[in-house]
């Protein structure tokens, strides 16, 4: 099961209410899965001399403050924390790789969900609806945002087995399926260096895709590897710094459903998530062909 | 004519109220408001009624229909019109994969495309898409006919058995054991009468017709090998 959701806004005046309008797309896909959720927000972009890193730890009570203030100290650079719900949002002029090496060694238990420029990733264990209330997603603006229901085959029920998967900076991957071949395929990229947090098989297509890319492969080539490598069924949905990516494997039997007018893009495993949005009634709606790489907003 | 509203009904209670519709009815028309892709709308409908469905629906609507007219007017999610008995199911939008799934009879009518899966296993639906179909499309079809107004994807008519599959633009897929076989004029005569069904005004002649090429019926001892 699982369901996936993506909304990309055309008409900049929608921005604002991009949280609120995304809400209920999320929780119509409850009933595909409960176990827990996670959405991908692309909001306040930094400048371009930052990154922004979404950070988690199990322990509620954490003091992020401790971390932001090493930070600023270890790497002698700027740093600021905002926590929200189990997560939070750093930004800082360190570079990306110094702050992580940093983190291993002194920030035990915390770990990266995400980073960027522009994305923030939010995701936990429990009903979608008070996943996205814990981290008041329903007041978020931003440009676009993917979100997915999680019911677990492949690995357990936890806060790091859930979607989104992060692949590279602002980049990110919600999977509706099963990946067949994701044990070897986990060993090999484990050999080409990649780290692994969980058992869980998208997460291995999330390092691969994080692996093309950082041999430079662009998108639409990460994900066309992904057409030959990837071994299952899959609907991909894959969020990008200004738009997202959608691709199916070739059998195509995980559901997928696209609609578009002049305000918006989405994206989902059933209609019923889409029917809430303004306009919907006048969209217009067709399946995603399979092992066909559709793109919004991107240049991948 | 009736109004039902699925936002405060549920589907529930209006597949309810539809089924228990007495069959020799005078007030036959039925109107379902607010679908909102719910699935299972107008699913085990047994009774000669015109319903219509004011938009887009979810998985499985008018399945096991039998005798009812059903109007989709919008997309139509997985399944559409599965297991139909009798009757009419008319997509105006498009239709999402196994369109017409092992239905039995009846006609459905999908005036877009159709996605993968068009008619797996049929068993004796007419079927007239009057864009494209995706691929598997006639799956193990066992009966009735598919007109494909487009193309057709990747894989048509997989292990087909008695269905006639008609396309009018591009079949360069063929699945195993399906092959292009001559158009007789009762094959046109059967096509014409699909098309005038569908308010559509393609020529028959236009048409190639596809089917069982009956290899598969009995096993061939001399693929004992690749088993």
């Amino acid at each position: 099961m699982c369901g996936i959701v993506g909304l990309y806004l055309k008409n900049p005046k929608l921005q604002p209410q991009l949280g609120a309008m995304f809400r209920p797309m999320l929780i119509e896909m409850t009933n595909r899965g409960p176990d827990s959720a996670g959405v991908a927000v692309y909001r306040n972009p930094v400048k371009a001399n930052e990154v922004k890193f979404s950070l988690a730890h199990d322990d509620r009570a954490y003091k992020w403050r401790h971390v932001e203030a090493g930070l600023e100290e270890g790497l002698n650079c700027e740093a600021s924390i905002e926590q929200v719900g189990s997560h939070c949002i750093l930004v800082t002029n360190a570079k990306e790789e110094d702050v992580v090496t940093w983190l291993k060694a002194n920030a035990p238990g915390v770990r990266v969900v995400g980073s960027g420029h522009t994305v923030e990733i939010f995701k936990e264990t429990g009903l979608p609806e008070k996943v996205y209330d814990r981290f008041d997603l329903a007041s978020a603006s931003g440009t676009h945002i993917i979100g997915h229901t999680r019911m677990a085959t492949e690995s357990a029920v936890t806060t790091a087995g859930s979607h989104p998967f992060a692949t590279g900076a602002d980049l990110c991957l919600v999977h509706n399926g099963s990946l067949s071949n994701h044990n070897r395929l986990r060993e090999n990229l484990k050999r080409e260096g990649m780290e692994f947090q969980t058992e869980n098989d998208t997460e291995v297509a999330a390092a691969y895709m994080t692996w093309k890319l950082r041999n430079g492969a662009t998108l639409r080539e990460a994900l066309e590897g992904g057409l030959k490598d990837l071994d299952g069924f899959y609907t991909f949905l894959v969020g990008t710094a200004d738009g997202f990516a959608v691709v199916r494997d070739p059998i195509a039997c995980k559901h997928a459903v696209m609609a578009e007018t002049d305000d918006w893009v989405a994206m989902a495993t059933e209609w019923r998530a889409i029917a809430h949005l303004p306009g919907a009634d006048d969209a217009k709606i067709w399946e995603p062909e399979p092992s066909t790489i559709y793109t919004w907003g991107g240049n991948a | 004519m009736h109004e039902l509203d699925l936002k405060a009904l549920g589907v529930t209670a209006i597949n309810q109220n539809l089924y228990h519709v007495p069959k020799d009815t005078n007030d036959r028309q039925w109107s379902i408001r607010n679908p909102m892709g719910q699935h299972a709308i107008a699913c085990g409908v047994d009774a000669p009624l015109m319903i219509d469905v004011m938009g887009h629906v979810g998985f499985y609507c008018g399945g096991m229909n039998k005798e009812a007219e059903i109007t989709i007017h919008g997309h139509a999610g997985v399944g559409v019109a599965e297991n139909m008995m009798s009757g009419v199911v008319w997509v105006k939008g498009n239709a999402s994969e196994s369109a017409g799934a092992t239905a039995n009879g009846g006609l459905l009518v999908i005036e877009g495309d159709a996605s993968s899966r068009c008619g797996i296993s049929m068993k004796g639906v007419d079927i007239v898409v009057g864009g494209s179909v995706g691929h598997m499309s006639a799956f193990m079809a066992q009966r009735g006919n598919l007109v494909v107004c487009g193309n057709a994807g990747e894989a048509l008519g997989d292990s087909i058995y008695e269905a006639r599959l008609y396309v009018k633009g591009r079949a360069d897929n063929l699945g195993s054991d399906c092959i292009e076989k001559e158009m007789r004029s009762e094959h046109l005569e059967d096509l014409a009468r699909l098309l005038e069904r569908a308010r559509l005004k393609h020529k028959p002649q236009a048409f190639r017709r596809y089917g069982s090429a009956r290899k598969l019926y009995n096993f061939n001892v001399d693929h004992a090998d690749a088993y």
